[in-house]
Formats: C-alpha cells, structure tokens, sequence
C-alpha cells in the first residue's frame, strides 16, 4: 500500500504527456525515414530492416483503418443519436405479406462504439510505439549498433520486457470482461434505456443527467425509494460488519480465554458452519424462518407464541431477521480472523496492565481493541464495501421481500444492489440500474478513501506500539 | 502472615477464575448448538421419508430414507443435479487454473518489476475495484452474446477468470515481503527474471498460491448471480448453485425439497473439505500476513 503515495490524476496523466513529449522530440530530431513513420506505421523500422517488427506495425494500421472504414465507421456515426429509424413493417402488395425492415439498434450502436473507442486506444498506443521503435532504430544506426536479431527481442520478453509478456493477457481480460462493460454501463446511465426503450421495436437515447434528477428528487417514487433502501443499506452495513466484528472478536476471546479446554473443538464448530456454502444455509434459514417452518413450530410447541411469527413477511422484523442470520454466517468468519491476531498481541502488555490495576473490560477498550482496530483496519473496510454490496444475504433469505407499495421495484429489505440487479434481470430498467451502480460505485469509493486517509495516513506500517 | 496473605486474594481469584470459566463453557456450549443445529437439521432432513417444505406441526421427521439421494442422482428428467455437478466441476477447475495464472502474473509484475506504466495500472485497478461486480453483468452478457458463446459453460469460465487480474493484492502483499536480495543474487548469476519468476519466486509462494487457488475453485460453486444471468434458461449448462435454487421455486419446492437438502449436503462436503484444508491460509490472505506478527 505504501505504492498509494503519490496517486491521483498526475500519477495517471503524466505517462501520457510523456508519450506525446517523446513523439514530438522524434519528429524534430528524426530523418524523413523517421518521419515517414508518422504517416505509414512501421516504416521506419522496416527502411532499417528490422523487418518483423516493421510488418506488425504496417499490419496494425491497415487492420485498423479497414476495420473504422468497414465497421466501426457505421455504429460511431450514430453515437450522437443512438439511432433513428425504427425497425418497420412494410406491406408486400405482390407477395401479401408484411416485410420487416432492419432499423437501428441503440444498444448495438453503443457497445460497438465503445468498442471503437477501445480500438481506437489500443491504436493509439501502438502509433506512439511505432514512433519510438523507429526514433530507437535511428539511434542505433547513427551509433553503428546492429540491429537486434529475432532472438534477442523474444529474450528480452522474458527478462528486460517480462512485464509485457506477464501482463498482456491479464490485461485483455480485464478490458473486455470489466473495463469496457462497466464504461457500457456508465453510458447507459445517461440514456433512456428503460424498459419502454427496447431496441429494436424501441430505440433509446441520451437524455444527459435525467436519471439522476429523477433519482435525487425529482421522480417521487423513484427517489423515495432510493433514499431509504440508501439509508437501509448503510445501517445494514454498519451492523453486518461493525456489531458482527465485535461478536465474533469476543467469540475468538473467549474460546482463547486461558484455561479453556478443547479450544480446536470449538474452534472446528464455528468452521464447519462456514464451510457449508452461504447460499445452502441462507436458502435453509429462509424455510426454518417461513411462517409454517420449523422455527415456528418450536415456539408454538413451546407454547412461547400463540400466533405464528412473520420473520421474514413483516417489514421491520424481516431487517431484524436478515441481520441477525447474517450474524450466524459472519460471526465465525470474524472468530477465525481475529483469533490468529489477538494470540499476537505481547502478553507482557496485559501483564504491565494487570500490575497497573485494569480489570478484563479496561484491557479489552484500551489494549485488545485498539491493537486489533489497527491491524485490521484494510479488512474492516474491505469488510464494509462488501456489506454494502451484499447481495446474497439478501436476495437468498428475502430475495428483497415483503413487497412494499410504496417503493418502485423494492421491497422492505432490498439493499440498493439487489433493487439493482432485480431493475436489471427482472424489469429491464437499465437507465436506472446504473444510475444506481454509479452511485454505489461513488459511495464505496468515498468510504474507503475517507477511512483509509483517517486511519492509514502519514502511518508507516508494523508501528504499533 | 504473609503466607495467609498470599493465600486468601490468591484462592478468591482461583474460584473466581474457575466461575468465569464455567460461564464461558455454558455460553461456548449454548452457542454450538446454535451454530451446529441449522446444519444438522439439513442433514436430517436430506434423509426425511416425508415430501413437503415444511411439516405439519411437528419439526423432526417421522421416517428416515436414503431415497432422496438416490432420486438427486436418478430422477434427472427435470432437474439432472449429476450433470450440475460436472459443470461446476468443469467451470471450477479451469477458471482456478486461469484465475491463479493471471494473479501470479500481474501481481509479480506488479511487485517485482519496474516499468513506465506500474503506477497508472495500479491506480485504475484500484479505481475498478470498486465498481459493484455484476453491475456490468448486462454488458458482458451481450458480448458474450456477439462472440456467439452465451449460455455455455466457456462463457462462465471467462466470466470467473478473464478479470481475475484485478484481484492482485493479496498475492503481491507476500510478494513483497520476499527478500530482493535473493533476487539480486540471481541476476548476478544470470538468471533471467523470467527464470527467477519461476524457480524462486513461485516456489517459495506455495501458501498463497494455495489460498489463491482454492478461492477461485470455490467461486463457481457458490455463485449464484452471474450464472444465472449467462445460462438463463438453459438447464442443460446449470450450475449446482443455480440447480439447487430453481428446486426451491414455488412449483417445485414440495416435491423437490428433501431432494435439495440431499443435493445441498453433497455440494457442501467437497468445499467444507476444502475450506478446512485451506483455513490457516485463508486467515493470512485475508488479513494480508499481518498474522505472521
């Protein structure tokens, strides 16, 4: 973490005004063959005969510019509009039937530009690429050195460059599976793709920030509902990983206690219901709690309640409900984390302490707690954003339910990311799904960088003392 | 004197320790079977002879069978859970395999490497993180889509691994803690560090490696969202996960329920054993090594 230092826009922007910097040097230090390399890619490089990597960049820019001319060029032009004609039906008099004419399609035209867009970056790169290849060819010439051989460059993929070889394919997957559908869905939010907008019948289109004045206050329902699932959500996180923390660290403090026996047993008990994947025991949980499930037949049998108890049908005890199962899952998670790092803590402190009068509770606030907040501080952040969107929990034990009139789309216990992802699969209101992600998105962000300045900054690790 | 002095405090906190004890034993037991009942109650009723969700009135069963577990594996007209479970085995196993590929790969680049562009992908890693993980799910489903593979299970293989990147710093947190010196005295001997990368680095990685490895098997058994969004309808490709929670939907779950309990049971055994073997690793990956004190 020590790399967060010097970060923000400068860490990110100035690799690339160097990469412009350099260009402009070459062009005003190069011969015409560098030049060249401006206009025709790999030129420079294959005048000096390194003729692989001359060919790769050649075949880079006629790949490209077939590709903007035959393809890209069609769905970019629309990206203003996002299309304008509708599919249609025309009338075949000779043959009597209806014809359907292609129109456009929103969707395709956004995600095959944004897909341009990428196209066009990676072109960029390559471009700045054939421009230092050729100025370094230069360079080499005018210095007599020959010019490396096939071999060289394929062994110095593995040591000097080992990071372009080790990153490429990690990279790719991490373009195409999360950076360019999240840029989709960032457009999306600034369009009316709803579900009265489904290309092709329907086309949708930019309507700037609409959606997120509709979800700030001027949709009633649409921000009502927004504001409290916003307010449960972080009351549910606060529970689900603060109260959830502190049990299972008092959990780990007592199975640790000296002069327990068994501790592994006990230890093993708390595992096992970990083990077990969450989405078993939250679909179990959900029918012990239903109104004819076994947990009501206990309390009746008990004679406890005369009626069954709505667990998971009544709006307030179903929040109660889904924390408290919730508690059953995260409890020994905490326990295991936390037992490792409370052995950790120097006996001699609790001895000095002891010595000094304090009793169990005045050791647990001023020497446990403080030592394991510092420790696991990163975990407990990371711990919150995770809550925030925790969609199993949820969706497993409720699935969001009881069903409320007053909200659009949600019920009692939707968390944002299940209203979310219910907007999505089941209603097809996309706008508004990612309306939502953004804003999660600037919440968790905010969160974790908030905490993270207050609690790490200007702190050098290992210095707890 | 001294000696009773020593005696009557010394004797009070004796008995007074072996009182908190005793509360910490009664309070360790009540919570054991708090946490150990849901769990057996699913065991017991993956052998209940009686259909139905729920009973009667009554909690435990009146008639034990094994025929629920013979129906999970025979009865695979509608809901073919042996399939679901070579599935999920299939996803598993290559999207662990690319998965921990890729973490290796970009957190040792990341860790040990030096180059131009380090700090700006860390930081756009950093930012990317944060994004709520399906909130893309739409997206990737159309592209999936245009390359022609949704619904298949090379789809969800890619959706588990093709990001894993992403996830780096665990990985890179212990590369750091690994000595540059033996680096140093690599190179000097010649080694490339493509060489160094593979013969001392990733053997001296084995715990996290492990811990890398085992969580990016888990992911597809217990995923629920992004394959239910890539497999739709098609039962065909289901994962157990999505098998099991299609047997609880309103028209199955009465004929299907002790079936699911069976199913739940079998799925569950392979990831408790995995989970226990990897429980010491899990707690170092997790709190970044700050264990290793």
């Amino acid at each position: 973490m020590q790399d967060r230092k010097k970060t923000g826009a400068a860490g990110f922007f100035r690799p690339i005004g160097a990469l412009f910097s350099a260009a402009g040097e070459a062009f005003a230090h190069g011969d015409w063959k560098t030049r060249l390399s401006f206009l025709v890619m790999g030129f420079g490089c294959l005048a000096r005969r390194r003729f692989v990597k001359g060919l790769l960049y050649l075949a880079s820019e006629i790949l490209f510019i077939l590709y903007i001319a035959l393809f890209g060029s069609r769905y970019l032009k629309d990206l203003g509009t996002l299309g304008t004609v509708t599919r249609s039906q025309v009338w075949d008099g000779e043959e009597q039937i209806y014809w359907y004419v292609q129109g456009d399609n929103s969707m395709l035209i956004l995600l095959y530009s944004v897909l341009s867009i990428f196209f066009i970056a990676i072109f960029a790169a390559a471009y700045f690429a054939n421009i230092r290849s050729a100025y370094e060819a230069q360079a080499e010439d005018a210095a007599g050195r020959p010019a490396p051989g096939m071999r060289d460059a394929a062994a110095s993929l593995l040591d000097r460059k080992l990071h372009t070889t080790l990153l490429a394919l990690p990279t790719l997957g991490v373009f195409a599976f999360t950076l360019l559908p999240v840029i989709f869905m960032i457009l999306m939010a600034f369009t009316n793709f709803d579900r009265a907008h489904q290309p092709p019948g329907n086309l949708f289109t930019w309507v700037g920030l609409q959606n997120f004045l509709d979800i700030f206050w001027m949709n009633p329902g649409k921000s009502k509902t927004f504001y409290h699932l916003l307010g449960w959500t972080v009351i549910w996180a606060v529970f689900a990983t603060f109260v959830n923390y502190l049990l299972g660290m008092v959990l780990a403090l007592m199975i640790n206690k000296k002069g327990i026996r068994f501790k592994a047993f006990w230890r093993t008990i708390f595992v096992l219901s970990i083990a077990v994947p969450a989405f078993v025991t939250l679909l179990l949980m959900r029918q012990i709690l239903q109104d004819q499930g076994a947990a009501n037949v206990i309390l009746q049998q008990l004679g406890l309640v005369s009626q069954p108890v709505h667990f998971l049908t009544d709006g307030f005890l179903a929040k109660i409900s889904v924390i408290l199962v919730n508690y059953w899952i995260g409890i020994p998670y905490s326990m295991l984390i936390t037992t490792g790092i409370l052995m950790n803590i120097p006996a001699d402190i609790y001895e000095s302490a002891r010595i000094d009068g304090a009793g169990p509770l005045k050791q647990f606030t001023a020497i446990t707690l403080p030592y394991m907040l510092f420790i696991t501080t990163p975990y407990l952040i990371t711990q919150f954003i995770a809550n925030i969107n925790n969609f199993n929990a949820i969706y497993f034990l409720t699935s969001g339910g009881p069903l409320s009139l007053d909200y659009y789309q949600a019920g009692e216990t939707d968390l944002l990311v299940t209203w979310l992802y219910k907007l999505t699969v089941s209603f097809q209101d996309y706008n508004l799904a990612s309306t939502i992600g953004i804003l999660l998105f600037v919440v968790c962000s905010v969160v974790s960088l908030v905490t993270f300045n207050i609690t790490m900054g200007g702190r050098k690790e290992e210095t707890f003392a | 004197m001294t000696k009773q002095l020593g005696i009557g405090p010394g004797g009070g906190m004796k008995a007074r320790a072996r009182a908190a004890n005793t509360a910490i034993y009664i309070a360790l037991a009540v919570l054991a079977a708090i946490w150990i009942t849901p769990i057996a109650y699913l065991a017991i009723s993956s052998f209940r002879a009686e259909k139905g969700a729920f009973l009667d009135g009554y909690v435990m069963p009146k008639g034990y069978t094994l025929g629920n577990y013979v129906r999970l594996f025979t009865d695979t007209a509608q809901f073919d859970y042996p399939r679901w479970f070579t599935n999920t085995l299939i996803v598993a196993v290559f999207s662990c395999i690319i998965s921990t590929a890729f973490v290796l790969m970009v957190a040792y680049a990341l860790s040990r490497l030096r180059f131009r562009m380090r700090r700006p992908i860390m930081n756009i890693a950093l930012v990317m993180g944060m994004f709520p993980g399906f909130m893309a799910i739409i997206a990737i489903y159309h592209l999936i889509k245009i390359i022609g593979l949704d619904k298949s299970l090379v789809a969800l293989v890619l959706v588990y691994s093709a990001g894993a990147g992403l996830g780096y710093y665990i990985m890179k947190g212990f590369f750091d803690t690994i000595p540059r010196a033996l680096d140093e005295a690599a190179i000097i001997d010649g080694a490339s560090r493509f060489r160094i990368f593979w013969q001392i680095t990733i053997p001296m990685s084995r715990p996290i490696i492990t811990y890398t490895a085992l969580t990016a098997f888990m992911a597809p058994w217990v995923d629920f969202i992004l394959a239910s969004v890539i497999m739709k309808d098609n039962y065909q490709n289901y994962t157990v996960a999505l098998g099991l929670f299609r047997m609880l939907e309103r028209e199955n779950i009465y004929s299907w329920y002790t079936v699911f309990c069976a199913g739940a049971v079998v799925a569950a055994i392979p990831i408790a054993i995995l989970f226990v073997i990897m429980q010491k690793n899990y707690v170092e990956g997790v709190t970044g090594g700050a264990v290793k004190g």
